[in-house]
């Protein structure tokens, strides 16, 4: 199949080893080096480090004991299960939007692209409040949900409702420009060769958008997991019960227990961090998989 | 000639969508889903807001202290979402050419931002950079103060949507063909021109995407800035702040009507990034 | 893509069943469930309340008693239960934020207040400062705070509920100290002397916050700014957050002042009358705001630096709060419905304070 020549191809290219004509200089490659190293630690490495430092100032036993917390447990649980729906449910949509979008022509395509956008630049406490509109007592919905015994709102389908908002555009977002800049040559090929709709998009559509979803799905789990605005306002804050991560580490914080609060802020930091292994084993199986092909 | 394109154009793409199926399927999913969670509600948010008649409308939207909000928040946030692009897309750049000590870990770390809590980010940069932080108390010395100023503001911000240019760009720069560069390099270019012409091209969609991505999510923010803000009306003082204020007063159609204008502006902004993308597109594919 | 739909269905009705679970209550006579949506400064309070009130009420009943507790911002939790967070009691900073639950969405009686003892404020507190170790700047009362030389932190009343409390005392010590005697306000014979005092005091409190370098949106990022950051000279806050700072916080580097004059703070309680006659759980939901006046509610109150209201408790714990004039909201602003159109609202006093 087509499709295999030109993954076998490109494997090719990646192995090939960067010439002097294709590579900078070593002041130039030592000075961007530099330069994003510094943007990084003043932004991202200092911060995470006061984190540690003051999850762990109290010691690894006053560490391990804010984790084991029983309502810190009942957090913990709570947000993966979120992340747990959340996640899936973006990707499908992700990966059907970018699809129809990237593959097709048709009016209307920007317009369509900026509405997915927009999820992200709805204040967080606007998009919680979105959802009491509708699903609070007084809201649209709400009413009619309340007189069937479902609570919404201040429970855990609220929590859910607003993550999926917030991590709407993750996915789509990362596979859109990579697919438009991939065109549609090879899943025409692919067709032409007889492969099914699924079977094009499995082959060999997939194949190649690997990186950006595999990315996508990091930064929206990183965010289901992370969300403290809009999942404040629907979440109703009731210890042990509707609190996620980041609502109990704001909690532990206003009790001034700080090192807790760091601690549940760090072991959120390494949570983000167990989809990077993923992402690494993803990445020795792919390979494994062109391998096997190409065999 | 310029019709023959047209109409060349015009033919090309009803052939394509012949040929690679599913677009009913994933175009219906698509626009369903994206009703149901996003459009209805947002519709149902603008609705909201004209329960309370243009007049109380444009009055509220045109308040001093809202209007000095709105500058504010989307200045800030478009300084931010420049700082992301630029160092993002040398980060990128660096993570996916180079090898360096500690590239894995400092790979993994990129996504972080959205991890944390936005508040514990808020406290965690506050540390550093208020006048007796790590950072801040240097940064004093030379005469000016980060926390509690707008660059305070505009660093929270830059934090919260670090990962955005860097994850986008990182996988076209992944996906650039290599052979592209040595036939330019054996043309004669320079690495800068080379740069230029070859590589900026492709990953620019990529880096537009990231960098609208960073502003739209800047605009919102409200959890990591109000530590570091130091609040001041008419200073310090972001437009998610107002609404905020305005919902401790029961005052939920103000809260909307700021909420509402925000939208509106994101959205302007956000369509006028894409639809240069779209216009460059094209021009790109007719050359 | 079939696949993606079933996903769908599934996920969806997974949704919908958490709901349900989520819904059940439990309403045999063995246990009860209690929701108590508070405001932040209570959670070490009424952890150690729960406990011993579920032994009182064991002992009583034997029914078994499991409290939920919610904490947050005081209006920020009054809209919750306004929007349908299922609260049998509210235990909220001020008497405005259950007054608001009551009018917004009728789920409280109208005489709320009424019902239970001390105007339903089973333990009070004032306003206090917080300086830094061995007061380098002198501060010991309200006048302190307007001298060019200080810095002072307090959060944003439009966003926290103890900055209006803060607020509200900065403004009646300056009426105070203008009229000598708060009972002329409101007695028409003095209409003129008051409304001059009116000004001074805005005066005065605008004075105060043109000293404020940093709003914060809530009472604990203040102590926060203060404390951790180093920020400001003084912190104004509740004295039962003041006290217990002073108490869990690096203690060194930190002095409790108590003005000679301040305000009587009422942070009140009520029950949801709505929800508990729904869930059936009215009369334990009495018995644990009643709980609250007991000696053992009072004790725990003033063990976590609440000022209680039995003068047997309140003379075991003298030496914790000291002898001070305290007026109230009543006789500085009307009330809380006053304080919040006249000072509060947009457009109000508190922002004229800065109009350009």
């Amino acid at each position: 199949m087509t499709g295999t020549v030109t993954l076998q191809a490109k494997n090719k290219n990646r192995s090939i080893v960067q010439t002097e004509s294709t590579t900078e200089s070593p002041l130039v490659r030592w000075l961007l080096i530099g330069t994003a190293l510094v943007f990084l630690l003043l932004f991202l490495i200092l911060p995470l480090l006061i984190v540690f430092r003051e999850a762990f100032s109290g010691g690894i036993n006053l560490f391990f004991q804010a984790l084991t917390d029983p309502d810190a447990l009942a957090a913990i649980r709570l947000t993966l299960f979120t992340a747990a729906i959340v996640v899936p449910v973006n990707l499908v949509f992700g990966v059907c939007a970018a699809w129809a979008i990237s593959k097709f022509k048709f009016k209307g395509k920007s317009l369509l692209i900026t509405l997915i956008d927009l999820p992200f630049a709805v204040s967080p406490v606007i998009a919680g409040l979105i959802f009491i509109l509708i699903f609070g007592s007084r809201g649209w919905l709400g009413p009619w949900f309340l007189s069937h015994g479902i609570q919404i709102i201040f429970a855990t389908p609220g929590i859910v409702i607003a993550t999926l908002f917030v991590t709407f555009p993750f996915v789509a977002r990362e596979l859109i420009p990579l697919m438009q800049a991939q065109g549609t040559e090879e899943e025409q090929a692919a067709r032409v060769l007889g492969a099914s709709g699924w079977q094009t998009f499995s082959r060999v559509t997939l194949p190649n958008i690997k990186w950006g979803l595999i990315y996508g799905l990091i930064l929206c789990n990183a965010r289901a997991m992370g969300e403290f605005g809009a999942v404040s306002v629907v979440s109703g804050h009731i210890r042990g019960y509707t609190n996620t991560m980041p609502l109990h580490v704001e909690i532990l914080y206003n009790e001034y227990n700080f090192t807790a609060a760091f601690a549940i802020a760090s072991l959120l930091a390494v949570l983000a961090l167990v989809t990077l292994v993923i992402k690494s084993v993803a990445e020795v199986k792919i390979t494994g998989d062109q391998i096997q092909t190409k065999l | 000639m310029n019709s023959l394109l047209t109409v060349g154009k015009n033919i090309l793409p009803a052939k394509r969508s012949s040929v690679i199926p599913g677009f009913g399927l994933t175009m219906g999913f698509t626009l369903f889903y994206m009703s149901m969670l996003v459009l209805i509600p947002l519709g149902g948010l603008v609705l909201f807001t004209t329960s309370m008649g243009w007049e109380a409308f444009w009055q509220s939207i045109t308040d001093p202290r809202v209007l000095s909000s709105l500058r504010l928040s989307f200045g800030a946030s478009f300084i931010a979402a420049i700082l992301n692009a630029f160092f993002g897309l040398i980060v990128a750049w660096v993570l996916v050419r180079y090898t360096f000590p500690f590239k894995k870990v400092i790979d993994a770390l990129v996504d972080l931002p959205f991890a944390l809590p936005t508040a514990v980010s808020g406290i965690a940069l506050v540390t550093i950079y208020s006048q007796n932080g790590i950072v801040g108390r240097y940064v004093e010395l030379l005469g000016f103060q980060i926390a509690f100023t707008w660059i305070g503001i505009v660093i929270a911000l830059t934090l919260i949507g670090l990962p955005f240019v860097v994850r986008t760009v990182q996988p076209a720069l992944e996906d650039l063909e290599k052979e592209l560069e040595e036939v330019a390099a054996s043309l004669g270019a320079t690495r800068w021109q080379t740069f230029k012409r070859v590589i900026f091209p492709a990953i620019q969609p990529s880096l537009l995407t990231g960098f609208a991505m960073a502003l739209a999510r800047a605009i919102g923010e409200y959890g990591s800035v109000i530590f570091i803000a130091g609040n001041m009306p008419y200073k310090t003082e972001i437009a998610p702040l107002l609404i905020v204020i305005k919902l401790e007063q029961f005052d939920y159609t103000g809260a909307t009507a700021i909420a509402v204008v925000m939208l509106i502006a994101a959205f302007l902004i956000l369509l006028f990034i894409n639809l240069i993308q779209w216009w460059n597109r094209r021009y790109s594919d007719e050359n | 893509m079939h696949h993606s739909m079933r996903y769908i269905s599934i996920i969806g009705f997974l949704i919908l069943s958490i709901g349900l679970t989520a819904c059940s209550n439990n309403r045999d006579g063995a246990s009860a469930t209690l929701l108590n949506v508070s405001y932040d400064p209570t959670r070490e309070l009424y952890q150690e309340l729960n406990r011993e009130f579920k032994v009182y009420w064991k002992d009583k009943t034997g029914q078994t008693v499991t409290i939920r507790m919610s904490h947050g911002g005081s209006g920020s939790q009054s809209r919750a239960v306004i929007d349908g967070l299922d609260a049998d009691v509210v235990t909220l900073a001020l008497a405005h934020d259950v007054t608001a639950i009551q009018q917004n969405a009728g789920l409280i009686e109208e005489y709320w207040q009424n019902r239970l003892p001390e105007n339903s404020a089973p333990y009070t507190s004032t306003i206090g400062f917080l300086v830094r170790k061995g007061n380098p700047l002198n501060i010991q009362d309200w006048d302190d705070l307007i001298r060019p030389d200080v810095s002072v932190i307090t959060p944003n009343p439009k966003t926290s509920g103890v900055a209006r409390w803060n607020y509200l005392a900065m403004w009646g010590y300056a009426l105070q100290k203008e009229l000598g005697d708060l009972s002329k306000i409101g007695n028409p014979d003095y209409a003129g002397e008051v409304a001059m005092a009116e000004a001074k005091a805005k005066e005065f409190v605008a004075a105060i916050y043109r000293n404020v370098p940093v709003l914060d949106s809530a009472a604990r990022g203040a102590t926060n700014t203060f404390v951790q950051r180093g920020i400001g000279d003084v912190l104004i806050n509740w004295e039962n957050e003041i006290l217990l700072a002073g108490f869990t916080l690096d203690v060194d580097g930190l002095e409790i002042v108590i003005p000679q004059t301040s305000i009587l703070a009422e942070p009140t309680v009520s029950i949801v009358d709505k929800n508990v006659d729904r869930k059936g759980t009215r009369e334990i939901a009495q018995a644990y705001l009643e709980f609250l006046y007991s000696e053992t509610g009072q004790e725990l109150a003033a063990k976590h630096y609440y000022r209680p209201r039995s003068e047997v408790v309140a003379i075991k714990y003298e030496e914790r709060f000291p002898q001070i004039q305290l007026f109230t909201i009543d006789e500085v602003a009307g009330g809380w419905h006053n304080a919040n159109t006249v000072h509060f609202r947009d457009g109000g006093i508190f922002d004229q304070f800065y109009q350009n």
